[in-house]
């Protein structure tokens, strides 16, 4: 049953064949006898069995849609009222969130089931989830191995069979990246697609909320409720949204697909370029023309992104300053005191540096070297992709270089991590939607395909995925 | 461009950090790591481009000039490490 799709389990709660109380207790009984991925930080059990035993109540009145009854785990970066909200940190490792944000509760309004609240890279800053204040979490796949980030947890719960799918989010690639690591899939959409409120900020301008669950379909239904505007977040777009489930079978017949030439060059790992061919090939076979394009300003993407993702996050962390969030440290002598040691014992290195960058790139006489330089980049690398876009219908390459790493292997050199976001920043900073999609493996690791759509396209992103998942196995296999 | 402790620290103090003696060196090198892989930037003619600060070109939106919120102190008192006669108290820093 744990490694059933969410449309599996709503048939399956449908046909009355279990409960959505069963179903909750039996996820609640693996969560609880899992030793080995450390994926969540929270576990709601009490709660979790309230909402099945309302889903079933519900679902007993003939009110029941797709999504009510089915236990799903939440990224501790979002807020959910009465819960700690740590989003990774000591910071905030006594925040109990006195509001609810609009994605988790429109997923409490489609009747999800909280399980509780994912491991995550400390305030989503990570490629790994091994920033986590609450410590690593592990890869079912391969328990040496990371699961990726920042979204490592929620991907692993879903991968463990300890969630039937997940929130996350994705600033520079953390739902696409532990997607491909953890053979998920996972659905970075449209920015301002999806309600920023209650998510607590890291990049304003970047940050997305999305669906990781095992297929495409499940994504569809997931974002059928994320989707929409919200009048309380100024960033969120007024855009009509899709019933994202109603052309998953659309066929590709005339679909035209664009390779970016520099996805596939040096530093591309063997066995992902030869996945991700494979997939070329499928989708050819279903009737997709590819076209060779150019994306000229991919590499550019890294030193723009992380000066302006640390900008961003300077600013947004400076609220965590000892007095009205979380983490105080101890007799401090002055004010300044309190500030600079509540803060230093309340982020780890990575916050910490990341603040620093940020701080730096932001200051006098360095802003337009730096944050001035990286947005003006930032327009090239949008301008690359409107250009790309006039030819094809939508973009395909890996998401990551490589396999997941094994833990430890990268933590102590943060540009080597870095460099592993390559294929995914981009996305972020022209604000696409990218579908991360399981297509192969390599020595026994997972490895993602990404697709990335035009503004608003997920519908697009989606199909194709859906297609492809009907051709393929990749996403039914399942960590020994 | 390279960093050198002097600037790390004043950057430190703009950002409300302390940076121990102990931490100085490995943050010196790191941060200076990573912005040798910014300064890639540079090589980049980018004058006469209009910086993106939102991916949509888009400009956050005004709501009506009216009161919408309501009062929350019981609940947000309700969670806080500490308080008394709806106040909240924090460590006495200032004499």
């Amino acid at each position: 049953m744990e490694f059933k799709t969410l449309k599996q389990l709503s048939d399956g709660l449908a046909a009355g064949e279990f409960s959505s109380v069963e179903l909750t207790q039996h996820y609640l009984a693996r969560i609880a006898a899992d030793q080995n991925t450390n994926a969540y930080i929270t576990v709601t059990e009490e709660q979790a069995l309230q909402a099945a035993k309302a889903a079933d109540e519900a679902r007993a009145k003939g009110n029941a849609g797709a999504l009510t009854g089915l236990p799903i785990a939440h990224k501790d970066i979002f807020c959910t009222q009465g819960v700690r909200t740590s989003c990774g940190s000591k910071m905030l490792d006594n925040f109990i969130a006195p509001y609810e944000s609009t994605v988790t509760q429109k997923l409490n309004d489609a009747g999800t089931v909280m399980l509780g609240k994912a491991n995550m890279d400390e305030f989503a800053m990570g490629s790994s989830t091994e920033t986590s204040f609450y410590g690593p979490t592990r890869n079912p796949w391969n328990l040496d191995t990371v699961p990726g980030g920042s979204s490592g947890g929620s991907a692993a719960a879903v991968a463990a069979g300890l969630a039937a799918a997940a929130t996350g989010t994705d600033t520079g690639g953390s739902i696409r990246q532990p997607a491909a690591f953890c053979n998920l899939t996972g659905l970075k959409p449209t920015y301002g697609r999806v309600s920023r409120w209650g998510m607590i900020a890291f990049g304003s301008s970047l940050d997305c909320g999305g669906p990781l669950t095992r297929t495409a379909e499940d994504a569809a239904l997931m974002f059928n409720v994320m989707a929409g505007h919200d009048p309380k977040d100024t960033t969120s777009m007024d855009v009509a949204v899709d019933d994202y489930t109603a052309h998953l079978d659309r066929p590709l017949d005339g679909l035209r697909i664009g390779l970016p030439s520099e996805y596939f060059g040096d530093g591309l790992h063997d066995g992902i370029r030869s996945a991700v061919m494979a997939a070329v090939k499928e989708l050819e076979n279903q009737g997709a023309v590819v076209k060779e394009i150019s994306l000229p300003r991919t590499e550019l993407s890294i030193p723009a992104y992380y000066i302006i993702a640390p900008a961003e996050a300077s600013t947004n962390l400076s609220r965590y300053d000892g007095v009205r969030y979380g983490h105080r440290c101890d007799d401090p002598v002055d004010l300044e005191d309190l500030y600079k040691r509540s803060r230093a014992e309340g982020f780890g290195d990575e916050v910490q540096r990341r603040i620093l960058v940020g701080t730096y790139a932001l200051s006098a006489g360095y802003y337009d070297a730096y944050y001035r330089k990286a947005q003006q980049l930032r327009r090239l690398i949008k301008d690359d992709y409107q250009r790309a876009f006039a030819d094809v219908d939508v973009i395909l390459g890996p998401t990551t270089p490589s396999p997941a790493w094994k833990l430890g292997e990268k933590s102590g050199d943060p540009v080597a991590m870095y460099l592993e976001d390559i294929y995914t920043l981009s996305v972020n900073l022209a604000g696409l939607p990218g579908l991360a999609l399981p297509c192969g493996q390599v020595n026994g690791l997972p490895v993602g395909l990404q697709l990335i759509g035009n503004y608003f396209d997920e519908s697009r992103l989606l199909n194709i995925g859906h297609r492809f998942q009907q051709a393929t196995d990749w996403h039914t296999k399942t960590p020994a | 461009m390279s960093l050198d402790r002097n600037e790390v620290e004043i950057v430190a103090h703009l950002a409300r950090l302390k940076v121990s003696d102990d931490q100085m060196p490995a943050t010196l090198a790191s941060l200076n790591s990573i912005l040798t892989l910014v300064d890639r930037m540079q090589e980049i003619d980018t004058s006469g481009i209009e910086p993106l600060a939102n991916p949509l070109d888009a400009t956050a939106r005004l709501r009506a000039d009216e009161v919408t919120e309501t009062n929350h102190r019981d609940d947000y008192q309700r969670i806080a490490p500490s308080t008394t006669d709806g106040l909240y108290l924090v460590p006495k820093v200032i004499e």
